[in-house]
C-alpha cells in the first residue's frame, strides 16, 4: 500500500519535471550537453564495472529501472546481483549494506528519497558514522547513500524537507551536494571511492536539467575532491554561497543583480561536510558581504553554520551583517502558492543580496 | 569480576553482564571459524572472548585503557575485532541484526559475484527476546529467507528486557514459531544445557553453510544479574531466580563431565585456578595500561581524513597531469 502511494507521488513528480528537461544553462556551445540524470547513471556504470565490489540497493532500482530512472540500464547490465531490488525495510538494508561494508564490500544505497532514510538514520549515524572511530580503524565503512533530497514539487510536508544541516552536524559523515552534470559526476564518483561513509543529497528537480560536460568529466578516472567548494561565477561586491537547486537560482539572481550594477560571487559549496571554509573565508574577505542561500529548515541550517564561521575567521571583514535565506520555518504546504512562498526564490536572494549591500527599497519582506 | 571492579570505579558507564548465559554463547562461537563473524548486542563481552579476543584486550577496553581491542574508544558495549571477525557491540537492539545480515550478504556475494568459490562463511546475530519485537528484526528474517543468507539468528530469551517481562511484551511469546512464518525453521532450545546448544547449533550452522538459507534458534536461558550492573533488579520474582539459579550452565556442565567420568574433580579445580589466574593477569594488565593520550581523541574519526580528493603528495588528485590515466582502483 505504501507502494502504491509512493509510485503515485512519482507519477505526479515526473509528470511536473518533465517541462524541465528543456531547460538549458549553456555556457559553451562547443561542450556535449548531459542531465544530471545521465551523469549519475554514467558515473554509477562506471564505477561498478571497474570495481566487482561496487553494488547498488534500494527500493524499485532494478527492474523498475530506478524510481526516478537513474539506475536505467543497471540491472541489465550487471545482473540482479549487483544491483538488488529491496522490500520497503529501509532500516533492514541499510544495515545489510553498513554489514556488507565492514567486510570491504561498496555498497551504493538508493533511498527513494531523503525523508524515507529517517526510517534507516539510525544506521547511517550509529552503525556507520561511528564506527570507524569506536573500533578505533578496525571498521572502515565505504558505503555511500544517495538520493533526492529536499523539495519537489507540490509532494507535500513528509516528501519535502532538507537533510543536509542533520547530516552536517555529524562527525564520521561526509556529506555532499552537487549541482550541474559535472559536479554530480565527479562528486559521486569520489563518493564510491571514498572508505569512508557518504552521504550524496541529490535534487529530484535537477534530474531533468542539462548542463554542459567537458571532455575531461567523461573520461571514467574523472574524480572532484571532496570539501573542496567551486566558485560558480566571480564577482567583487556580495557573496551568495549556495548548495544543490539553489545555485540555479542563485546564478539567476546574479544576472538580475549585474543589470543593477551589483557584481555577486555565486559560490557552489559542493561539500557540506566537510565545509570548505578557506574558500568562503577568502571569497567574504574579497567582497565584505555574504548571503547564504539553502532550501532547509532555518534554525541550525547549513547557512547558520557558514555565518558562524565567517564571525569566527573574518568578522573583521564583513561590511554588513551576513544575510540568510533558508526556507520557511513550516512543514511543507501543500497548495502551490504557499509551497511557492515556503521556498527561496530567485526574487528573495536578489532583496537579501540588495539588503547586505545596503541599497534595498524597505517593503513589508514576509517570511 | 567485573562487578567488583565496577563497583570500585576502575569501569564506568553502562556495563552489562553475561552470567548465566554462557552455554548459549559457548556453545555456538565455539563451532565456528576464524572467518566466521559473529554480532552481538550490548552483552558482549563473553561473545568477545569466546571469538578469541583476548581477556587482556576486554578487561583493558573495559577500563577505558588504550590497549584495549578498540583502544579504549568502544568500551563495553562496542568491542569490535576485525581479526576475529567480532563486528560488535551494538548499544541500540535490533542494530546488530541487519548488520550480521549485510556480513551474511556479504559472504554470498563474495562466492557468487566476485567468485571466491570457498568463501562459505556463516553469522552468528546474537539477540535477546525484548529485541524480537523490534521492526528491525522481521525485516532481516524476510531478507535473509528471501535471499537465502548463510546467517544464524540466535534469541538469547532470558525472559527479561530490563523490567518488561518477556510474558507482558509480546503478543506471542514463543519466539521459535516466528522463523516459519518467514520461510526458515525455528528451533526452541534449554540454552542452560550447553551439550544441547551444541547440537543445534551444529544443524544451524551446517545448514548456513551448505548454502541452505538462515535458521531461527530460541535458546531459553536466564541472566543471574541484573540488567546492567545500575539495575537494581526488584522486579524479578526472587523463586524464578532460585529455580534458574539451580540450573547453572557451569555446574551443570562440570557435573556431566565427572558423573561419565572425562574428567576429574582435581582437573576441574585445576582449569578453574588457572581462569582465575588469566583473570587477575587480565585485571593487572588493564590498571597498568597508560589511559589514551589527548591526541587520540580526533583520531579515527575517518579512514581517509582528507577526502579522496587529496593525494599522498597533498595536491589535489585532479591537478595532476597523470590523472586521467590509472584506472579506478585507489
Amino acid at each position: 500500500m505504501l507502494g502504491a502511494a509512493r509510485q503515485k507521488m512519482l507519477g505526479q513528480s515526473l509528470q511536473r519535471i518533465r517541462p524541465m528537461e528543456k531547460v538549458f544553462r549553456s555556457y559553451s556551445s562547443a561542450a556535449k550537453q548531459m542531465t544530471v540524470r545521465e551523469a549519475l547513471n554514467s558515473a554509477l556504470d562506471e564505477e561498478m564495472s571497474a570495481d566487482p565490489k561496487v553494488f547498488l540497493m534500494g527500493e524499485e532500482v532494478g527492474e523498475y529501472q530506478g524510481a526516478y530512472k537513474i539506475s536505467k540500464g543497471l540491472l541489465d547490465k550487471y545482473g540482479p546481483e549487483r544491483v538488488l531490488d529491496t522490500p520497503i525495510t529501509e532500516a533492514g538494508f541499510t544495515g545489510i549494506g553498513v554489514g556488507a561494508a565492514y567486510y570491504g564490500l561498496r555498497p551504493v544505497i538508493e533511498f527513494m528519497t531523503f525523508n524515507f532514510a529517517m526510517q534507516a538514520i539510525d544506521h547511517i549515524i550509529n552503525s556507520a558514522a561511528k564506527s570507524n572511530y569506536m573500533s578505533a580503524g578496525q571498521m572502515t565503512v565505504p558505503i555511500v547513500f544517495r538520493g533526492p533530497n529536499g523539495a519537489a514539487a507540490g509532494v507535500g510536508a513528509q516528501h519535502s524537507q532538507c537533510y543536509a544541516a542533520w547530516y552536517g552536524s555529524c562527525p564520521g559523515l561526509k556529506v555532499l551536494s552537487p549541482y550541474s552534470s559535472e559536479d554530480a559526476r565527479g562528486l559521486l564518483k569520489a563518493a564510491i571511492r571514498d572508505p569512508d561513509p557518504v552521504v550524496f543529497l541529490e535534487n529530484e528537480l535537477i534530474y531533468g536539467e542539462s548542463f554542459p560536460v567537458s571532455s575531461e568529466a567523461l573520461d571514467s578516472s574523472f574524480c572532484l575532491p571532496i570539501g573542496k567548494a567551486k566558485i560558480e561565477r566571480e564577482g567583487k561586491d556580495v557573496t551568495i554561497t549556495a548548495f544543490s537547486k539553489m545555485v540555479g537560482f542563485s546564478l539567476k539572481a546574479a544576472e538580475i543583480l549585474e543589470k543593477e550594477g551589483i557584481s555577486a560571487e555565486v559560490i557552489n559549496l559542493r561539500s557540506i561536510r566537510p565545509l570548505d571554509r578557506s574558500t568562503i573565508n577568502a571569497s567574504v574577505r574579497k567582497t565584505n558581504r555574504l548571503v547564504t542561500v539553502e532550501e532547509g529548515f532555518p534554525q541550525h541550517g547549513v547557512g547558520a553554520e557558514i555565518c558562524a564561521t565567517v564571525v569566527e575567521d573574518s568578522f573583521g571583514y564583513l561590511d554588513a551583517p551576513v544575510e540568510r535565506i533558508a526556507g520557511a520555518d513550516v512543514p511543507m504546504p501543500y497548495a502551490a502558492n504557499l509551497e511557492r512562498m515556503a521556498v527561496p526564490q530567485v526574487e528573495d536572494i536578489v532583496r537579501a543580496a540588495k539588503r547586505a549591500c545596503y541599497r534595498y527599497v524597505s517593503t513589508a519582506a514576509a517570511a | 569480576m567485573c562487578a567488583q571492579m565496577y563497583y570500585r570505579g576502575k569501569m564506568f558507564g553502562f556495563v552489562h553482564l553475561y552470567n548465566g548465559q554462557e552455554a548459549v554463547s559457548t556453545g555456538f562461537i565455539k563451532l565456528l571459524k576464524k572467518e566466521d563473524s559473529v554480532v552481538s548486542t550490548y552483552r558482549d563481552h563473553v561473545h568477545a572472548l569466546s571469538k578469541g579476543v583476548p581477556a587482556r584486550a576486554v578487561m583493558s577496553e573495559l577500563f577505558g585503557k588504550t590497549t584495549g581491542c578498540c583502544r579504549g574508544q568502544g568500551g563495553s558495549m562496542h568491542m569490535f575485532s576485525k581479526e576475529h571477525n567480532l563486528l560488535g557491540g551494538f548499544a541500540f537492539i535490533g542494530e546488530g541484526i541487519p548488520v550480521a545480515t549485510g556480513a551474511a550478504f556479504t559472504s554470498k556475494y563474495r562466492r557468487e559475484v566476485l567468485k571466491e568459490a570457498d568463501c562459505d562463511h556463516v553469522t552468528l546475530a546474537f539477540f535477546g527476546d525484548g529485541t524480537c519485537n523490534n521492526g528491525q528484526f522481521f525485516e532481516c528474517l524476510n531478507m535473509a529467507a528471501l535471499w537465502k543468507l548463510p546467517i544464524v539468528f540466535v534469541v538469547e530469551n532470558n525472559l527479561w528486557a530490563i523490567g518488561m517481562s518477556h510474558l507482558r511484551a509480546t503478543s506471542d511469546p514463543q519466539i521459535y514459531k516466528k522463523g516459519p512464518a518467514f520461510g526458515m525453521p525455528g528451533i526452541h532450545v534449554n540454552g542452560m544445557d550447553v551439550l544441547k546448544v551444541r547440537a543445534v547449533a551444529q544443524t544451524a550452522i551446517a545448514r548456513a553453510r551448505s548454502g541452505e538459507g538462515p535458521t531461527l534458534v530460541e535458546c531459553e536461558t536466564y541472566r543471574f544479574r541484573g540488567h546492567s550492573l545500575a539495575d537494581p533488579d526488584e522486579l524479578r520474582d526472587p523463586a524464578e531466580k532460585a529455580h534458574y539459579a539451580a540450573r547453572d550452565p557451569i555446574t551443570a556442565l562440570k557435573k556431566y563431565l565427572i558423573e561419565n567420568n572425562l574428567a576429574t574433580e582435581v582437573e576441574l579445580k585445576a582449569i578453574d585456578k588457572k581462569i582465575e589466574e588469566v583473570v587477575e593477569d587480565a585485571v593487572e594488565f588493564a590498571d597498568e595500561s597508560p589511559h589514551p593520550t589527548r591526541s587520540q581523541l580526533l583520531e579515527n574519526v575517518f579512514a581517509d581524513p582528507k577526502g579522496f580528493g587529496i593525494g599522498p603528495d597533498g595536491r589535489y588528485r585532479c591537478e595532476d597531469p597523470k590523472f586521467t590515466e590509472g584506472t579506478a582502483q585507489v
